[in-house]
């Protein structure tokens, strides 16, 4: 069974001296090992959202429980630690060389020299910035993108259970952004991360998230899988702010991943194989190509671990109550916790 | 010229390093009581944003007060000598590290330090490790600032009595003789611009992330 990460009951926010609420009555259960993207146009309450989770704002009303604990109950610092935050601003120290930036947190954390460094090495390498002159650089020495990557990796660091990541791709160009968004899958999957993912970006929020929070106005409009708010949107809002898409760009965003059935029958050589990392209009491309009505999905070790048929495709907006999320991933790979 | 004033340096050296010595001296303790004093008050400061504003406008104008005036205005509440010197010289010093500290920390781009505190850093902890390092830059301009008007007014405390170099000059003018005045007007000269090149190289040194 899954813990629940994260539980927000009714929060609410109004800061002094505003006249409107800038988050109103926010409940939302979050599970252990999801990553949910949170979508919404500029002012809709993202960030005082996320920061009301870390506590740099206290909410006016409502309560957060983090793995059952009353945020509010526990020691503030001790609390942010478990917590990865990377801001909307960044936020580097201009006076740590990038180094110094990323081993914030182990530091505070008494981690000895050389694991320290391994963890700083391993991290730059995952961002793309593996080049050993990049260590002893000042932040300002950097792009950008770059300082975004350095603020996603110091964010990492801990390895924190719970990562709040504020925009974290802004300023980082489309290819390296892929990159990234691949790996912090990746790393989601493996290591079970529990992941809330702020976003303007529609097509990042449905290839990222498992769930997504489509806010507006302080308000969430509907918290739901990216398949239920593109087929089954819950108001007017949801239904202008995905209407722009046509049917193929939706699927290109919903993730194999989430539609796999289970096999019908064993597995032939002359199987069309489709992987569980590509979205549905790859699919529907292998339709097309191969001319089969079936399609073998296989995972990362070329291991068949489901099927995904024409009828089914095809009947998709029928189908969603049958659809088997597929956790084989996260069950098989145990949680690697090197930092223990 | 120079060759009286050489003249007047060999026959009188121990004078004239006494002199120097107490100057350099007075402006040491000066400048030290000043920074362990002023900072603090910088950063409550800057960490009482309504208080900042008055406090900084009150130092900008007390700043406008002569150096002289201070001396002579203390004379009376605190006497002749080297204590009320170094008093009267710690008045002058305050106002330039103070007022130099608060901007420091004032102007410290928010969202580093609410990274700082988002990652479960200590307030301690920021204050330490963050905020004085990033605000070093302007707290040392403030002390360069300071350092060289204490080294200057120093030569005027001599007038209360607290010695230095200010003697060689009161002592050129009353005789009068323009090498002794010379010697001593050069020295405090030497000594400011000495001064200024060691916190500047210093202020460099610690700033590379600008
Ligand atoms: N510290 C604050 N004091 C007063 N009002 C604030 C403060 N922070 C945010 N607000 C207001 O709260 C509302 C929500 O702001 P928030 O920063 O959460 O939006 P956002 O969804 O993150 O927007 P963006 O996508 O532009 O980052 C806005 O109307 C904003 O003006
Ligand atoms: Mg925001």
């Amino acid at each position: 069974m899954t813990n629940i990460a994260l539980e927000l009951v009714n929060i609410t926010k109004k800061f002094a001296h505003a006249e409107t609420n800038s988050v109103t009555g926010v409940s939302l259960t979050i599970n252990e090992g999801d990553f949910v993207t949170i979508l919404g146009t500029s002012g809709s309450g993202k960030t005082t959202l996320l920061k009301m989770v870390n506590r740099i704002y206290e909410s006016t009303s409502g309560d957060i429980f983090f793995y059952g604990e009353n945020i509010k109950k526990l020691k503030v610092e001790d609390y942010r630690r478990k917590i990865g935050y990377v801001i909307q601003q960044i936020g580097l120290f201009p006076h740590m060389t990038v180094e110094q930036n990323i081993a914030t947190v182990p530091k505070i954390l008494h981690w000895n020299k050389e694991k320290i460094n391994a963890r700083v090495d391993e991290l730059l390498k995952l961002v793309g910035l593996g080049d050993e002159h990049y260590k002893k650089r000042y932040p300002k020495q950097l792009s950008g993108g770059q300082q975004q990557r350095i603020g996603l990796a110091r964010a990492m660091a801990a390895d924190p259970q719970l990562m709040l990541m504020d925009e974290p791709f802004g300023a980082i160009d489309a290819i390296t952004r892929q990159n990234l968004q691949d790996e912090l899958i990746n790393i989601q999957k493996k290591l079970n991360k529990t992941i809330l993912f702020v976003t303007h970006d529609i097509n990042e929020a449905f290839k990222l998230g498992d769930k997504i929070i489509i806010m507006d106005k302080g308000e969430v409009q509907q918290f739901d899988t990216p398949y239920n708010i593109l087929f089954h949107p819950a108001n007017d809002f949801v239904k202008q702010l995905i209407e722009t898409e046509n049917i193929i760009n939706r699927l290109k965003v919903l993730r194999v991943e989430n539609f796999v059935q289970p096999l019908t029958q064993p597995t032939k050589l002359a199987d069309g194989v489709i992987h569980n990392d590509k979205f549905l209009d790859d699919v529907l491309a292998k339709f097309f190509e191969t001319g089969k009505k079936r399609l073998v999905v296989i995972d990362d070790q070329e291991e068949p671990i489901g099927e995904i048929s024409w009828d089914q495709f095809i009947q998709l907006k029928k189908i969603q109550d049958n659809v088997v999320r597929l956790d084989v991933q996260k069950k098989n790979i145990r949680r690697v916790n090197d930092h223990d | 010229m120079i060759h009286l004033m050489l003249d007047y340096l060999s026959k009188n050296f121990n004078v004239y390093l006494n002199a120097l010595l107490t100057h350099i001296g007075i402006s040491l303790i000066v400048m030290l009581i000043g920074i362990v004093i002023a900072i603090p008050f910088g950063v409550v400061c800057a960490k009482y944003v309504k208080l900042s504003e008055s406090i900084l406008g009150l130092f900008n104008l007390l700043r406008l007060i002569p150096s002289l005036a201070v001396l002579i205005v203390l004379m009376p509440v605190l006497g002749t000598g080297l204590v009320p010197a170094v008093i009267a010289l710690t008045f002058l010093a305050f106002p330039a590290i103070l007022i130099n500290t608060c901007i420091g920390f004032t102007g410290i781009n928010p969202s580093v330090i609410e990274a700082a505190k988002g990652m479960g850093m200590s307030k301690q902890r920021i204050l330490f490790t963050i905020e004085f390092p990033l605000a070093f830059p302007m707290i040392i301009t403030g002390i360069r600032t300071a350092a060289v008007e204490v080294i200057a007014s120093a030569t005027l405390a001599a007038y209360i009595g607290s010695g230095g170099l200010g003697d060689l000059i009161i002592i050129g003018l009353s005789l009068p003789s323009t090498a002794i005045l010379l010697v001593g007007g050069l020295s405090v000269a030497i000594l400011s611009i000495i001064t200024d090149v060691i916190l500047s190289i210093t202020q460099k040194r610690l700033t590379k992330f600008i």
